[in-house]
């Protein structure tokens, strides 16, 4: 027997795809397979209703009993309904594992994109993501529970109907066969400019959906600038280049279905033409003759699905392809092996001679920091100053790991940063950012975010928390929202504004009572009287926590002991304000806005 | 309850009135859609029609081969009949294979041209509503609609469509031939359609409450995704990780449990049409049997009825799929035609005349504001700045200063009242003049991702890189940006992480610079930059403000050193007004604030 069921084997690429997904798959591949199976079965029924057709005609039609028509009709019915059984049964057989399975990959492709570092977020854009995240994944499913099923299912029917045509007539089956070969050649030609096309196509999606991400995101700028227009046709740009990759799709499959529907009509009329002729020569029954016809009739389902199922094959092996993408990504940042228990909780914060470099830099960019080192001690408050882009922002994302240093090292209490567990270390620091990430829920969730204690404590107890950081950042404004302190904010809920947002990220981080408290540039968005009497505040929590803190303007910087200038990606200068002052020219010009006169813009000829 | 725009779209309980009003919109887009294309459709209908009816002719071909064919060749020894009839079935298996790919390829390019139209028309309107819509309907609705549900929508359009018509038209041919050879099976076949009606009818219904509720779920699942991905570095930072993981797992339960809803109501009317399909080929086999006993049917003609008996239900097969992804896509386009119902609140004007600031005079007069009736952000005020002024706007946070910037920015229109531009009523002068004239400077610099030098450009979109150099050098941002790795050609990568927060403003500067618009409101837009870098702007500033309007807030007071007057608002209300100049002297809250501020620096 020839390898005739060749073609609409599930190419190479999707068995690996496939010995992919096993891990997610559990005890529900039980299911898969079971409906691979029940596939079969009913394929085989189809297959036996030519079968019983064969013995009608050539049985009661010749005359010999009409009575036995019944019981061969009944036969048929049978078949049929049973059929019919057993598509419901390969259905509800496959339904629950394929929804399964898909569901553990939505939460493992979740899972791991937020375990992996901040650094690959900078470089992936959400609209990216969420095209592997959610349409490949529903294709994935789609193909699982019903492209691999019937491409299974409709391989060995083929098989098997192809040995059935053999017992009916092996010469028209030979024939049959030897007619269909061409069809092995389209089928790899399509194969081949299909995958290409799909997994385009697929990336194509994904730019468009950051398009659309970006064009909401970035709305306000856009309709400041009058720019609508010219990001709509940027957006139409990328989206016409979606369509023509879709068409091209198209006119591959469309070509296929050419031949995957001539080939068998070409066979089919070498047959009849043959068979006619055999028949002629009494070598063939009428009946045989019939039935040889009436298989082939239910030959034509299968074989003209393989093209659907080859192109739905090739897509959700692109689609998986792009889901593993994400999986390959290792994750470099996460917890050790054997974390160390740290004894004391003092928050002594050390960087020694830490270096960071943006993943991918090349050779000859420099590094953002270049060997910095710094003591914080237990309880002191240090401001960090620099100058725009000098990497303050990278140098608060590290002892918390956000980023991991790529040279040197950081210690909290002693212990390298690296050496403790994640989940330890991030309730020792916590952190508030310039840009204040808000999450779709009520105030006290979000402020209460870094007290993971306090689920399922007393009432009172995290009340108190809540009223103590709230008052401490200025943000009592909360208790005036519809809900109060139960009002849903973010993205889904009361827009804030920048100043209210700051506010909250900070109690935020005050609530946490970390050893370590990160501040980046926390009140910039505030008014000059509402800092000060946040800064009054935050000088009571500051005394008694370890703090960095990036400071632009000389009011924060008096919140801190010390002061670190960051310079070249070097710590330039520590010592007090006062200090720096005196002795660094440079801090002089990055914090002192006392000076009157103007300064000599050196660069000329920029405003026209 | 209401229905209308996007109010609707968390419900799922909707009465028979709303049902059809949300359908009445759903077709009457589809249709607006369908429209331009409606003479390709003819063609590829056309096409449909052809190759259909040449597969249909296959059957009817191999039964005059064996009732025809055959008996000449046995008993005469005469093949030219079944030659014939080869060569016919030839024939029209080549022309069904033909039409069969041509219709495939226009019927894709169809679909895609209308998927393309849809996804211009959502992301146009997008552009076109509010903020004030914005605030509330949050992007990830959005990125839904533009991403799940357009491909929910694509599947019936590059599939479902030619599925429904070839699928009628075999169905039509199909009843056609099998009356045609044999009429009292087509009574069998007339039978058969009552249940064909009744199980649709439930699928229908079923299907329909069904897929709307894998939509809801499904939207809600992309709104938090794309909100932890976007809020990274919080998640980590505060372990959120598990609280965002255990949500999201609910949300994938309730979406796989929508999904399997929706798979299983399929999933039983399939088999259903099936069982249909069985009985109705045993009936016409029994009947058609006792006729070939008798003499009265033909072998081939029994073979003929029975292959289109069971060709006419694969079609039926087809149809239901076409039903079930149709099912799918209304509800995804009733979210669409929702989205799209939307009316922005401020409405561009409709033949606007031609507007070039003059002056650049701003009055307003007896505005008020309120995002909400009867709770005024901004009671009513009049104000009036002359061209060429600069004003600085100074007060607490939530005193209403940004909402006055937005109102003269027309980002809102007031809730009484009128503004005015060299005379001009705002809401009268077409959005491209307007955005010419007046620009908004925001804290919240976003970078777009492309190059810095294309971010630079969309102040000016024809700018050549001498102008977006010189922009940059002007605010003090050519120095960082050259010690880029491509310099002007760095990529900004995603929100612009590796670009600090203060060099995004700086950036967003240059757009303004480059912009060069009479007025030019600056909404805290310095608050990221360091000393140096502000002091640099300042004095860029100074150059640029000389002969243009300006509204400037910033907290820092060093940026008003640069104002001709300041506005002092408490409570929404303009509190103070003056020379900047005299204020200071005096000993109101701007001279109080002022001699804060100078001793914070201290």
């Amino acid at each position: 027997m020839p390898t005739v069921d060749a073609e609409s084997t599930p190419p190479a690429g999707a068995i690996r795809g496939l010995a992919r997904i096993l891990p997610f798959a559990g005890r529900d591949v039980y299911g898969l397979i079971a409906g691979m199976v029940i596939s079969l079965i009913s394929s085989a029924l189809a297959l036996g209703i030519p079968i019983a057709l064969e013995a009608l005609v050539d049985g009661p039609l010749r005359g010999d009993d009409p009575t036995l028509v019944w019981p061969a009709v009944g036969l048929i019915a049978l078949l049929g309904l049973f059929e019919a059984l057993f598509i419901y049964l390969r259905r509800v057989a496959v339904l629950t594992p394929g929804t399964r399975i898909d569901s553990r990959i939505r939460n493992a492709i979740y899972d791991h994109l937020q375990n992996l570092p901040v650094a690959f977020h900078d470089k992936w854009q959400s609209g990216q993501l969420l095209s592997r995240a959610h349409t490949d994944v529903g294709l994935m499913r789609r193909w699982l529970s019903y492209g691999a099923v019937m491409l299974v299912g409709n391989s060995i029917a083929i098989v098997l109907g192809i040995a059935i045509l053999f017992t009916w007539s092996p010469i028209l089956a030979i024939l049959f066969l030897i007619c269909s070969i061409p069809m092995f050649v389209f089928g790899s030609r399509f194969r081949n400019r299909f995958t290409g096309l799909s997994r385009a196509a697929q990336d194509q999606w994904g730019d468009v959906a950051t398009s659309v991400e970006e064009s909401v995101h970035g709305i306000r700028v856009l309709r400041s600038f009058g720019r609508g227009n010219d990001s709509l046709s940027r957006f139409a740009e990328r989206a016409t280049h979606g369509r023509n990759l879709e068409v091209a799709k198209g006119n591959a499959r469309a070509t296929l279905g050419f031949w995957l529907e001539w080939i068998p009509d070409f066979a089919l009329a070498a047959c009849l033409l043959v068979g006619v002729w055999l028949a002629s020569e009494g070598d063939l029954t009428t009946g045989q003759l019939f039935a040889f016809f009436a298989t082939a009739a239910v030959l034509a389902g299968p074989i003209e699905s393989v093209g659907y199922l080859l192109a739905l094959t090739l897509e959700a092996q692109s689609g998986l392809d792009r889901i593993f993408d994400i999986f390959d990504r290792t994750n470099t940042i996460t917890s050790p092996a054997a974390p160390i228990v740290p004894k004391g909780s003092a928050g002594s914060l050390v960087f020694e001679d830490v270096h960071y470099r943006h993943e991918g830099g090349d050779g000859d960019v420099r590094d953002v920091l270049n060997g910095v080192s710094l003591e914080i001690l237990p309880g002191e408050t240090m401001a960090v100053v620099g100058a725009t882009g000098s990497g303050k922002t990278v140098l608060t994302a590290l002892p918390a790991r956000l980023y991991d240093v790529t040279a040197g090292r950081i210690l909290l209490d002693g212990v390298d940063v690296r050496d403790l567990s994640l989940d330890t270390l991030r309730t020792r620091i916590a952190m508030a950012f310039e840009d204040a990430t808000l999450f779709s829920d009520t105030v006290r969730n979000n402020v209460l975010l870094g007290r993971h204690d306090l689920v399922g404590a007393p009432a009172s107890e995290s009340d108190a928390v809540l009223a103590q950081a709230l008052s401490i950042a200025e943000a009592e404004f909360v208790y005036d929202l519809p809900d109060g302190v139960d009002t849903i904010i973010g993205e889904q809920g009361l827009s804030l504004s920048g100043g209210q947002r700051q506010r909250l990220a900070l109690a935020r981080a005050i609530a946490a009572a970390p050893a370590v408290l990160v501040l980046d540039d926390p009140l910039s968005a505030l008014d000059v009287e509402t800092e000060a009497r946040v800064e009054a505040a935050l000088r009571k929590v500051l005394s008694t926590t370890t703090a960095l803190v990036v400071a632009h303007r000389p009011s924060t910087v008096m919140l801190a002991d010390r002061v670190a200038l960051l310079d070249n990606g070097r710590i330039a200068a520590v010592g007090t304000h006062s200090e720096l002052l005196a002795t660094s020219a440079t801090y002089r010009h990055l914090i002192s806005s006392l000076s009157d006169e103007p300064i000599d813009v050196d660069d000329e000829g920029g405003a026209s | 309850m209401s229905t209308t725009g996007v109010s609707g779209e968390d419900r799922q309980d909707f009465t028979t009135r709303e049902n059809k009003a949300i359908r009445v919109r759903s077709i009457a887009l589809l249709r607006v859609l369908v429209r331009p294309h409606r003479v390709r459709f003819g063609w590829t209908a056309i096409m449909i029609v052809a190759s259909t009816a040449a597969q249909v002719a296959g059957p009817l071909l191999i039964a005059w081969g064996i009732d025809i064919g055959l008996p000449a060749a046995v008993d005469d020894g005469n093949f030219a009949p079944i030659l014939t009839i080869v060569v016919a079935f030839l024939a029209t298996g080549i022309s069904a294979a033909g039409f069969l790919a041509a219709y495939t390829r226009w019927s894709i390019a169809i679909s895609q041209d209308i998927l393309g139209e849809l996804r211009r028309r959502i992301f146009a309107h997008t552009q076109r509503l509010s903020l004030e819509f914005h605030e509330r309907y949050t992007s990830g609705r959005i990125i839904a609609r533009q991403t799940s549900d357009i491909d929910t929508l694509g599947e019936l359009l590059s599939g479902g469509l030619s599925n429904l018509v070839a699928g009628l038209l075999f169905l039509v041919f199909t009843a056609v031939a099998l009356v045609s050879i044999d009429p009292p099976s087509g009574v069998a076949l007339a039978v058969a359609l009552i249940p064909i009606v009744a199980v649709t009818w439930w699928f229908s219904n079923a299907s329909r409450r069904e897929f709307r509720a894998s939509r809801i779920y499904s939207t809600r699942l992309i709104i938090q995704f794309v909100e932890s991905m976007a809020g990274i570095r919080a998640v980590k930072s505060f372990r959120r990780e598990p609280v965002d993981r255990a949500a999201y797992a609910a949300k994938v339960e309730d979406y796989r449990e929508a999904t399997r809803r929706t798979i299983h109501v399929f999933g039983i009317y399939d088999p259903a049409l099936k069982v249909i399909g069985t009985l109705t080929v045993a009936a016409v086999l029994l009947f058609g049997s006792f006729r070939v006993i008798d003499g009265t049917l033909e072998v081939g003609a029994l073979l003929a009825v029975v292959l289109y008996t069971r060709r006419f239900f694969g079609p039926i097969e087809d149809l239901a799929m076409f039903y079930n992804s149709f099912q799918s896509a209304s509800s995804a386009l009733e979210k669409i035609s929702g989205f799209l119902e939307e009316r922005p609140s401020v409405v561009e004007p409709a033949n606007p005349a031609p507007f070039e600031a003059s002056r650049g005079d701003i009055v307003a007069t007896d505005v008020s504001f309120a995002y909400s009736a009867g709770n005024p952000v901004l009671p009513k005020f009049s104000l009036s700045i002359a061209g060429g002024q600069t004003v600085a706007l100074v007060g607490a946070t939530g005193a209403g200063k940004s909402t006055l910037a937005k109102l003269i920015a027309r980002f809102y229109d007031p809730t009484d009242g009128v503004i005015t531009l060299d005379g001009r009523d705002l809401s009268s002068i077409g959005d491209v003049d307007f955005r010419r004239a007046v620009t908004l400077v925001t804290q919240e610099a976003y970078l777009f991702s492309g190059s810095i030098a294309d971010n630079i450009r969309l102040g000016k979109t024809d700018a050549t890189d001498d102008e977006v150099t010189a922009a940059a050098r002007a605010v003090g941002a050519h120095d960082f940006i050259t010690a880029l790795p491509d310099g002007y050609d760095t990529d900004v990568n995603k929100r612009g992480s590796r670009i600090s927060a203060g060099q995004r403003q700086l950036v967003s500067f240059c757009r303004a610079f480059i912009a060069n618009p009479r007025v030019l409101i600056l909404d805290e837009a310095t608050a990221s930059l360091d000393i140096p870098s502000e002091r640099l702007i300042q004095s860029a500033l100074q150059k640029l403000l000389k002969d243009r309007t300006a509204i400037i807030i910033a907290h820092r007071l060093s940026t008003v050193a640069i104002a001709d007057r300041v506005l002092v608002i408490d409570g929404g209300r303009i509190v103070e007004d003056g020379p900047t100049a005299e204020l200071l002297k005096g000993s109101g809250r701007f001279a109080t604030l002022h001699r804060a501020w100078r001793d914070s620096l201290a």
